[in-house]
């Protein structure tokens, strides 16, 4: 029995918490490397319109984006629908110059993969849509992507 | 002066130093996959040569500047746009009207009816790309469905989940994508 009691006498045993920091540096880390700055600043309004069947875009290093949307500050820029194309506005006649621009920056076996993501706000008139599509024919960007959140069916429902 | 060590750093707050910025990143941090319908562009067409298809092959979508629809030269609707051009495509009753099949043998799937049917899609300038989107996400649906049926029918598995390429693409000939977007006119008002 004394065996027994000299367990209890020692109380309760604390747990080592001096590895605790290494555990919260070792997740830091993980999101660290996981997360994915912006790298442009939008200077339009960009909500995507919603849809079902959508796929994902995958390898976004091969992926240019055009934003389509009302400026955001719409006391300097008004309020019609405008391009952006980086960090700046653009016109339509830019986006071909952009699309070389984008090649130029990715490996020659690449640029057959890349893919332009239009990212437009719903309320955008398809005008704009259509000349930017008309542009990226013209240059030979034929793989696009409207930008579209997922939503499943119960949702539009 | 032996006696003295040298006093420790008190290290008992590095984990919350840790959990400052771990809870910083986590906020930052957006695991937002991009997502979107996938399209690809015909290329730009030198001349004016009109391809003849038969009315019957052509499935004609209108939206106009007011978001209204026109299927098939009448008034339509976006909630029964998905089962007319279901129906339009697979067309069950071997009708006149509904498009013409051609009979194909492809790899995996042995000889299969490939329906002639073309979705024409055609908007104005003063669509709204909501609606544009509405549209071709019901569109997609279409084939997506009917690409899944086909992928069940002979492998087991809908159409996303399948791994095998070669099987991919035998579905995908079997029932390719057949939105066609008319060349951009100058109609009405903006």
């Amino acid at each position: 029995m004394a065996r027994f009691k000299k367990k209890k006498e020692e109380g309760q045993q604390r747990i080592n918490t001096s590895s605790l920091p290494d555990i919260i540096f070792m997740l830091l880390f993980f999101f660290m490397v996981t997360t994915v700055m912006r790298e442009v600043t939008l200077i339009v309004k960009v909500s995507p319109p919603e849809a079902v069947a959508v796929q994902k875009l995958e390898k976004k290093s091969l992926v240019s984006y055009i934003y389509v949307g009302v400026p955001l500050k719409k006391q300097k820029y008004g309020t019609e629908s405008r391009i952006q194309l980086n960090d700046s506005f653009a016109n339509v006649d830019d986006i071909q110059d952009f699309i070389i621009q984008e090649r130029e920056e990715r490996d020659e076996s690449e640029r057959k993969f890349l893919t332009t993501s239009i990212k437009a706000d719903e309320n955008t008139r398809m005008g704009v849509i259509t000349d930017i599509k008309q542009e990226l024919r013209k240059i030979g960007a034929f793989k696009i992507n409207y930008s579209s959140r997922k939503v499943t069916e119960k949702d539009v429902m | 002066m032996a006696s003295r060590s040298t006093p420790e750093i008190n290290a008992g707050s590095m984990a919350d130093i840790a959990f400052l910025l771990l809870i910083f990143f986590l906020v930052t941090t957006t695991m937002d996959i991009d997502t979107g319908i996938t399209r690809k562009l015909p290329p730009p067409v030198e001349d004016d040569t009109d391809i003849d298809i038969k009315q019957r092959n052509v499935f004609k979508v209108l939206v106009n500047s007011a978001d209204r629809l026109l299927v098939e030269d009448k008034p339509g609707d976006i909630r029964t746009l998905k089962s007319q051009a279901k129906e339009f495509i697979t067309n069950p009753t071997n009708s006149e009207d509904l498009p013409e099949k051609r009979l194909e043998t492809i790899d995996y799937l042995g000889e299969v009816e490939i329906s002639k049917g073309v979705i024409s899609l055609k908007n104005d300038r003063g669509t709204s790309y909501e609606m544009y989107i509405a549209v071709q996400d019901e569109l997609t649906k279409v084939f997506q469905e009917l690409r899944n049926e086909l992928s069940v029918q002979h492998f087991g598995v809908k159409y996303d989940n399948l791994v095998n390429e070669d099987k991919r693409n035998a579905i995908q000939d079997a029932i390719p994508m057949a939105i066609s977007e008319a060349e951009p006119e100058n109609v009405g008002d903006n």
